[in-house]
């Protein structure tokens, strides 16, 4: 009984410690997101940074101490810098870039996984070990070869040679695809075989709309590497007319003292799309995974 | 009751012949991708690396020169070796201890976690060209945004990426920026780890920085060995942030392996001994993952053994 009454009326001294212990919580709390806001700014700097400048009139770019926040905001940096460059015809490039190398790895990878986690065949094993085992092969190794056939087929300055080993399957996303079609319940493809549905039709009409968030997450990764890619078109194109953003960026090169405001402005053009896609990825990407995660 | 066995097998193995035919047609792309990408260069590669090679004349059978030469007679590939090294040996643990850390305040269960994840991870998807043209400007001896600050505080400081001496902290600097990846690596492993462990050392009194130590970097140790694995192959691939903002300047001093690899073959045509570089390399990749794994064997603790 007594310890009961101890238990329901804690005693002033109880009280005093769990009072601290509530007090010291919050402080903890506090400091966790004073450091979190500090540390938040180290990092999102650099983007202000270049949004400002991009901004801001020469004379502010030049000032010291610096101008943080540009008045008047003006535009005419990326009027400039789009001009510098054949800013349209780069874009043009590299969206040729990124559309037929999302559409080659999408349509390669999932099907190759479908073969992999839905058909059994003598030597799927096989095929899944070797690709699992050519991820850890350096780019630098195959990197020659793979130029020395471009220039025997006589693709050298033409996207072919960024595009078309994208119709090969890329065995990360095969692996990504295939972990995804083995979450998917088989009932729903043995009935579709039992009404007389092909592998095709199966593969086509019912794993890949199942299969969407997955996709979407792999369409938006091969995005990402490929608006971003440099070593491939700095390899691969020569003329002008060809580059891609990545590479037409170097154009300002030599130039870069005078023309850092341009040079900001097709930046942050540069960047802004990787960051839109970002936003969609986080919740496709979510998205997938939760989806896996439920039927796993 | 034969003919039934009979039919089932037949019809069995018609099963078979029909997933043999459908499974290699819908992995046909692969297949082909596995030989003609990457089976046929590696040989081919292998076969450059003994061959003294410029693309404008065939082949030519030169034995062990290229690798004799690179091991004794040319100084920039140790040069590019021990900048390669520099980089890596200051990046990738500064890299851990900065997203563990990140990734332990994340784990706090603030308010707001996803909305700091996106800040920390989002230099990650920057393009290269991009963050490399932009931290050329913070780096700005003149009126770079680091100086100013530096200024503020009544400090002079350096020429960062222009000045030999400090090319390389620069570069360090600018990567250790871009550390989400790891950061979200982390913050998978942190929720995955046994919450009723940590409240039994609560009970037991265990200070947080015992917690810490005794038990959440045992649980995180396959993360720590996978990052820093991947990290490393990384390093020697470090090359369009080298090859935008200093061309391997000032004096050599950020010329990197891949850098060297890449002029090797791509600038002075010398393609079998680009090659003979590829192949040193992924000796030396897969000699230190060895070595990783040998010496942290009995450090790395994997749940339920």
């Amino acid at each position: 009984m007594a310890n009961l009454s101890t238990v329901s009326k804690p005693s002033a001294q109880q009280q005093t410690a769990i009072r601290s212990l509530r007090r010291r919580r919050r402080i903890g709390a506090i400091a966790t997101h004073a450091a979190l806001i500090a540390l938040s700014f180290v990092f999102i700097l650099p983007f202000l940074w270049l949004l400002s400048t991009s901004l801001k009139p020469d004379d502010q770019i030049f000032a010291f101490p610096p101008v943080w926040i540009p008045r008047p905001v003006i535009f005419d940096h990326y009027v400039r810098g789009m001009n510098f460059i054949p800013f349209w015809t780069y874009l043009t490039n590299t969206l040729i870039y990124c559309g037929a190398t999302i559409f080659g790895t999408v349509l390669s990878s999932s099907m190759a996984a479908y073969s992999l986690a839905r058909i059994n065949w003598p030597g799927k094993n096989i095929l899944f070990a070797i690709l699992i085992g050519i991820m850890v092969v350096p780019g630098q190794v195959t990197l020659i070869p793979q130029f020395l056939i471009f220039r025997s087929l006589g693709w050298i300055d033409t996207l072919l040679p960024l595009i078309v080993p994208s119709f090969f399957g890329v065995p990360f996303f095969i692996f990504l695809l295939r972990q995804f079609f083995l979450t998917i319940p088989r009932e729903l493809s043995e009935a579709a075989r039992i009404d007389g549905a092909g592998e095709w039709t199966i593969y086509s009409q019912i794993m890949l709309p199942l299969a969407r968030p997955a996709l979407a997450t792999v369409g938006l990764f091969t995005f990402l590497n490929a608006w971003n890619d440099f070593l491939g078109p700095l390899v691969y194109l020569n003329s002008q007319t060809n580059y891609t953003l990545s590479i037409g960026l170097q154009q300002f090169r030599g130039q870069y003292d005078s023309l850092w405001g341009p040079l900001m402005a097709v930046t942050t053009v540069m960047t802004i799309p990787v960051i839109v896609a970002y936003f969609f990825a986080q919740r496709t990407f979510i998205q997938g995974i939760t989806l896996t995660g439920i039927k796993g | 009751m034969a003919t039934a066995a009979i039919l089932r097998r037949r019809r069995y193995s018609r099963q078979q012949r029909h997933d043999l035919i459908a499974g290699v047609l819908f992995a046909l792309p692969a297949i082909l991708g596995v030989l003609i990408w990457v089976a046929y260069p590696i040989l081919a590669s292998v076969y450059f690396s003994f061959t003294s090679y410029s693309i404008l004349q065939p082949p030519r059978w030169s034995g062990l020169e290229n690798y004799v030469t690179l091991l004794t007679d040319d100084p920039l590939f140790y040069k590019t070796l021990y900048n390669t090294a520099f980089i890596a040996v200051f990046t990738i643990p500064l890299s851990i201890v900065i997203a563990m850390a990140l990734a332990m305040l994340l784990n706090l269960k603030v308010r707001g976690q996803a909305f700091y994840r996106t800040i920390f991870y989002l230099p990650t998807i920057v393009p290269f060209v991009a963050s490399s043209v932009l931290w050329l400007w913070i780096f700005n001896p003149q009126y770079g945004i680091l100086n100013t600050i530096l200024w503020y505080m009544s400090i002079q400081g350096p020429g960062w990426i222009s000045d030999p001496a400090w090319s390389k902290p620069s570069l360090i600097i600018m990567n250790l920026w871009s550390v989400g990846t790891w950061m979200v690596i982390y913050l998978a492993g942190l929720q995955d780890t046994p919450q009723e462990l940590y409240e039994a050392a609560e009970l037991d009194g265990a200070t947080p920085w015992q917690k810490t130590i005794h038990l959440t970097l045992p649980f995180m140790s396959p993360y720590i060995l996978f990052s820093m694995i991947l990290m490393l192959i990384g390093v020697f691939q470090y090359f369009t942030q080298v090859f935008v903002m200093t061309n391997g300047g000032p004096a050599d001093s950020t010329r990197v392996y891949a850098m060297y690899l890449y002029q090797n073959a791509f600038v002075f045509f010398k393609m079998g001994y680009a090659s003979a570089m590829a192949w040193i390399m992924f000796v030396i990749v897969v000699l230190l993952t060895v070595a990783i794994f040998r010496t942290s064997a009995r450090r790395v603790y994997y749940g339920g053994q």
